[in-house]
C-alpha cells in the first residue's frame, strides 16, 4: 500500500478543532499555525504556543527581516517555503545584556564578521546560536516556527487565532 | 520503608514474578495480573508491556504514566508512586484505590527487569502493531536490544557537531514505510571558514521518517528548559499521560484525535482533532490518549523547570498557558 503523508502549507491548511463535551476550547488555545502566518504581517512574531517565558512563534517569511541577536541558543523550523538564514558574528557583542529573555532587533547594517548562511526549506530546522545576529530571507511567504523565549517583540493576540466557540 | 523481592520467583509459563511493596505483578500466556491488598486487577499482556516500555524509557515521565484507567505511576522526580485506582473515581469511592510511594533507584530496576524478562523474542512495545511479533504465549527469548533502546536527548540541536547525529540506513535508521514520500533533503549549509560548528541545520522532517519507535518523544532541540519533543505516532498511544504542567502539541504532519479526560477523575472532557499545523495546550489537569491512522509527525513541546508541578499544586500558575 502507497501511504501519502500530509503536510500543510500557507496555500494548503485543513485547521481541526476542539470538540468539547464538558470542558472551555479556550483552555487548550487551539490555533493553526499557517492560519496564525497566513494573516500576518512580514516577520511579525506571534505566539502560538506559550509555556511560562517560554513560546514559539509562528512567523510569516517574506523579503527580508531586520537583523536579530538573542542571549541564548533559537531554533528556526521551517514550515512551508524557503528561508534564507544569515548569521553574523557581532563586533559589539554588548548590544544584547546578559540574561535578556528572547530576541531583540538590530538597527540597520550591524558591523561584524559574516559567518554564513544556511538555505532551509520544508521540515528543515537552524540553529540560531546565542549571542549571533541573524536575520531571514524568503523570496516567496514562507513560514518559519521560532523556538524561543518570550521577548518584547513578541505578539500575543489568542483571542484572535485560536478557537473560542464549541 | 518498602519491601522489594530480591529473587522473582518463576511461574509455570516461564516468566518472572515481580513484587514491590505491597503489589504483586505476574503474567501468563496472554494477561498481566495486578495484585495489591484491596484489589486485583488484569490487563492484556501486550497493552501492558507497551506502557511499561514507556514507563522506563521516559524514567517515569513528567506527571502520571496511566496504564489504564487503574493501574499507572506519578512521578514526584526522586520518588515515584505506584497506585490502583488513585485516579478512578469508581474505585476511590469503593475505597479500592491504593498507593505506595518508592525511592526512583527502588522501583526503576524492578520494572526494567520485569520488562525485560516479559517481553518476549520477536515482540517490541514501541514498534506499532503492524511492524513488531507476538507479546503472547509461554516465555520464549527476549528483546532487550529493543527494550534497551537509548533515548535521543539533543543539548543543543541534533547535527550540532558533537550533539546527536542524523538518523541514515548505514546507523540503522531506513525510512519508515509511511514514511516513504517524504523528501530527504537536507539544508544547504554554506558556513564561512571558522564558522563550521556554528552553521547548523538538518531536515527534521526526514530525521523523523526514520523513526524506528512510536509513541516516543525524543530531544532534538533545547532553549534553556524549552525542549522539542518530536515523536512519530501510529495507532494508539499506550498510555493515558496525565500532565503535571502544561504541556503543548504541534501536529506536524496528518492526524491525531486525543480523547481528552480529567486527570484525577477520568470524567471525559474533550477531543481535540489535530491536523498539520495546529497547535494546541494541554492543560496541567487533564490526561490524554491519541489516536493517529497512518504515522504522523508529532512536536511536543515541554518546559522541562522542575519547579512547575509545585507551583501549580501552590496555585502561583495556572493549569492552563494562557487565559483570554
Amino acid at each position: 500500500m502507497e501511504y501519502r503523508t500530509q503536510f500543510g502549507s500557507l496555500e494548503s491548511y485543513h485547521r481541526g478543532r476542539v470538540e468539547p463535551i464538558d470542558d472551555d476550547p479556550k483552555r487548550y488555545a487551539f490555533s493553526n499555525l499557517f492560519e496564525v502566518a497566513a494573516h500576518s504581517k512580514p516577520y511579525e512574531k506571534v505566539a502560538v504556543g506559550k509555556n511560562l517565558q517560554y513560546v514559539i512563534e509562528a512567523i510569516r517569511a517574506e523579503g527580508t527581516s531586520e537583523w536579530r541577536v538573542a542571549d541564548h541558543d533559537e531554533t528556526a523550523l521551517v514550515m512551508d517555503g524557503e528561508v534564507t538564514v544569515e548569521l553574523l558574528d557581532l563586533a559589539d557583542t554588548g548590544v544584547i545584556a546578559p540574561g535578556t529573555d528572547g530576541s531583540i532587533g538590530l538597527d540597520g547594517d550591524p558591523a561584524g564578521t559574516p559567518m554564513g548562511h544556511a538555505v532551509a526549506g520544508r521540515g528543515h530546522m537552524v540553529l540560531l546560536p546565542a549571542r549571533r545576529a541573524y536575520r531571514f530571507r524568503a523570496d516567496d511567504p514562507s513560514v518559519i516556527l521560532l523556538q524561543t523565549i518570550h521577548g518584547k517583540d513578541t505578539v500575543e493576540k489568542w483571542s484572535t487565532i485560536c478557537q473560542t466557540m464549541v | 520503608m518498602t519491601d522489594t523481592a530480591p529473587t522473582p520467583t518463576t511461574d509455570r509459563f516461564g516468566y518472572q514474578q515481580f513484587s514491590i511493596g505491597e503489589f504483586t505483578f505476574s503474567r501468563d500466556e496472554y494477561f498481566a495480573y495486578i495484585l495489591w491488598p484491596t484489589g486485583q486487577h488484569v490487563m492484556s499482556v501486550d497493552a501492558f508491556l507497551r506502557a511499561l516500555q514507556r514507563d522506563v524509557a521516559w524514567d517515569f515521565f513528567y506527571g502520571i504514566v496511566n496504564f489504564d484507567s487503574v493501574l499507572g505511576t506519578m512521578n514526584h522526580y526522586g520518588k515515584v508512586d505506584l497506585f490502583a485506582g488513585r485516579f478512578n473515581e469508581a474505585y476511590r469511592k469503593a475505597e479500592l484505590d491504593h498507593q505506595e510511594t518508592f525511592a526512583t533507584e527502588e522501583i526503576r530496576p524492578l520494572f526494567k527487569s520485569m520488562l525485560s524478562d516479559w517481553t518476549n523474542e520477536g515482540f517490541d512495545p514501541f514498534a506499532s502493531p503492524a511492524e513488531t511479533g507476538s507479546a503472547f504465549g509461554s516465555k520464549h527469548g527476549n528483546n532487550d536490544e529493543a527494550v534497551t533502546r537509548r533515548r535521543v536527548t539533543a543539548e543543543r540541536m541534533v547535527a550540532v557537531p558533537g550533539d546527536e547525529v542524523l538518523r541514515t540506513d548505514d546507523n540503522g535508521h531506513p525510512i519508515n514505510r509511511q514514511f516513504a514520500d517524504v523528501p530527504q533533503d537536507e539544508p544547504e549549509l554554506h558556513p564561512a571558514p571558522g564558522y563550521e560548528a556554528e552553521v547548523c541545520g538538518y531536515n527534521l522532517f526526514a530525521y523523523l521518517s526514520r523513526s524506528q519507535v512510536t509513541w516516543n518523544p525524543s530531544v532534538v532541540a533545547v532553549c534553556k528548559e524549552s525542549l522539542y519533543c518530536p515523536t512519530t505516532e501510529e495507532y494508539i498511544l499506550p498510555i493515558m499521560h496525565g500532565n503535571d504542567r502544561v504541556e503543548w502539541f504541534v501536529q506536524l504532519s496528518d492526524e491525531i484525535t486525543w480523547d481528552v479526560e480529567d486527570r484525577d477523575t477520568g470524567a471525559k472532557r474533550s477531543k481535540v482533532v489535530m491536523r498539520a499545523g495546529d497547535v494546541a495546550a494541554m492543560p496541567a489537569d487533564i490526561r490524554h490518549q491519541g489516536y493517529s491512522p497512518k504515522r504522523s509527525m508529532l512536536l511536543v513541546w515541554e518546559n522541562a523547570s522542575g519547579d512547575i508541578p509545585q507551583m501549580i499544586a501552590e496555585g502561583k500558575i495556572p493549569s492552563v498557558p494562557v487565559t483570554f
